[in-house]
């Protein structure tokens, strides 16, 4: 029994296999090499987020310096603080040693972003300051050293 | 075929036989084919990392210990360089005050970078709280589902991130997040959302939001490691998911989250 192919068919296969061949040689070169490594997606877009520079550095960065303030921290109520919740990024200061280089923040208004009055807070949460009360006109840190809070300066 | 029949007695065995050893064979080759094919991923993707070597982060955020000092939200900007301009936050807090006629009231000004102040008297409050809010880091997310070029993708290790190279900046992904998490970057137009820090991650630090909480409101952690203190938090607290029905897979889980939260 010989089969019947109609002389269009072998003509038609050669078409698509020149098509199908131009497609895979096409994705070849559009697809990214990392496409599909552990999903439809470009792995190498992992590698750009992990390549990253840091700003904060952590506050075990600090105390490699700053020993004396780790210690001061300890004895009171700032000793969960991290030294980065006040100070600002320190990479850059960690890298060049610069005072210019971190933030000292002063004043009763950086002080009352944690320590305002505010309904929303737990009681116990934390101490709340009415500022329109309390020494008014004084800075917080004329009475209160910001790393020993209760280690009141006379 | 009239031949075969006249004769089928004989045939039927020989046919069979050839038969069967036909379909033996495709079958093995298919079944070798297509394991090759899988292995290779030329067809089949795997549809969800099993490396269980890596973490998979979750995140907890305990509502009664925020104070809302804005410290997370004004660290975020600075770690990752977003606009400072209000309007583009990885992560902010809001202030919601249930009032006793019931009515609720939600704000968030400059995502709580600058503190807030109290703006309803407190007679007239029945109950407030803080809710700091950032990407959830869907197991399922709605984002990644609807990107049409494969920019937004879930990593192994469940960081939900956007490959900035080859998002077109459609905004479709910002529509779909339930919770508002995206935003397009001004500058680079392409979306733009929280990575969980992941180039810190990747350097064994902890993410720059929870660097700074002064009061351990916000933890991140390997929901697989059943040691991790995330997890044990998520066992000794009654957390919740925001827009459980939608079934997003979020890892953010809030501790006494209020049913007002939105």
């Amino acid at each position: 029994m010989k089969l019947y192919i109609p002389p269009q068919i072998p003509r038609l296969a050669i078409a698509f296999a020149a098509f199908i061949s131009l497609f895979l040689v096409a994705r070849h070169f559009l697809v990214p090499d990392t496409f599909g490594k552990y999903g439809p997606y470009r792995a190498a877009a992992m590698d750009d987020y992990a390549a990253l520079e840091i700003h904060y550095s952590g506050q075990e960065a600090c105390f490699e310096c700053h020993q004396n303030i780790e210690d001061l921290k300890k004895t009171d109520v700032h000793s969960e603080l991290h030294c980065e919740t006040c100070h600002g990024p320190g990479q850059k200061h960690v890298l060049s040693s610069l005072p210019a280089d971190i933030l000292k923040p002063t004043g009763r208004e950086f002080c009352g972003k944690c320590h305002i009055l505010n309904a929303a807070k737990q009681k116990d949460a934390i101490n709340q300051i009415d500022l329109t009360k309390h020494n008014i006109g004084k800075n917080c840190i004329e009475c209160h050293n910001p790393h020993q809070p209760w280690e009141m300066k006379k | 075929m009239s031949q075969s029949a006249s004769t089928m007695g004989n045939e039927k065995v020989t046919s069979s036989r050839r038969n069967f050893l036909k379909t033996a064979a495709t079958l093995t080759v298919a079944t070798v084919g297509y394991s090759w094919l899988k292995s290779s991923q030329i067809l089949v993707y795997a549809a969800e990392p099993k490396d269980v070597t890596l973490p998979w982060y979750g995140i907890a955020i305990d509502i009664k210990k925020c104070i809302a000092c804005g410290s997370c939200a004004k660290a975020c900007k600075s770690e990752n360089d977003v606009p400072k301009e209000p309007f583009f936050f990885r992560n902010w807090v809001e202030q919601y005050t249930v009032k006793n006629d019931g009515s609720v009231d939600i704000v968030s000004p400059n995502g709580g970078i600058d503190g807030f102040v109290q703006r309803v008297p407190d007679e007239e409050i029945f109950k407030s709280f803080f809710v700091p809010k950032m990407c959830n880091h869907c197991a399922k997310s709605p984002c990644e589902q609807v990107c049409p070029v494969g920019a937004t993708f879930l990593s192994p290790e469940g960081v939900v991130l956007v490959d900035e190279k080859y998002c077109i900046g459609c905004r479709y992904c910002v529509q779909a997040c339930p919770y508002g998490c995206r935003f397009i970057h001004p500058v680079k137009k392409v979306a733009n959302k929280c990575t969980l820090c992941y180039h810190r991650l990747k350097k064994n630090l902890a993410p720059a939001c929870m660097e700074v909480c002064p009061t351990g409101a916000r933890m991140y952690g390997n929901l697989r490691d059943k040691n991790s203190d995330l997890v044990k938090f998520l066992k000794e607290h009654t957390t919740q998911v925001l827009r459980a029905n939608l079934n997003t897979g979020a890892k953010l889980y809030y501790n006494e989250l209020s049913s007002e939260v939105r």
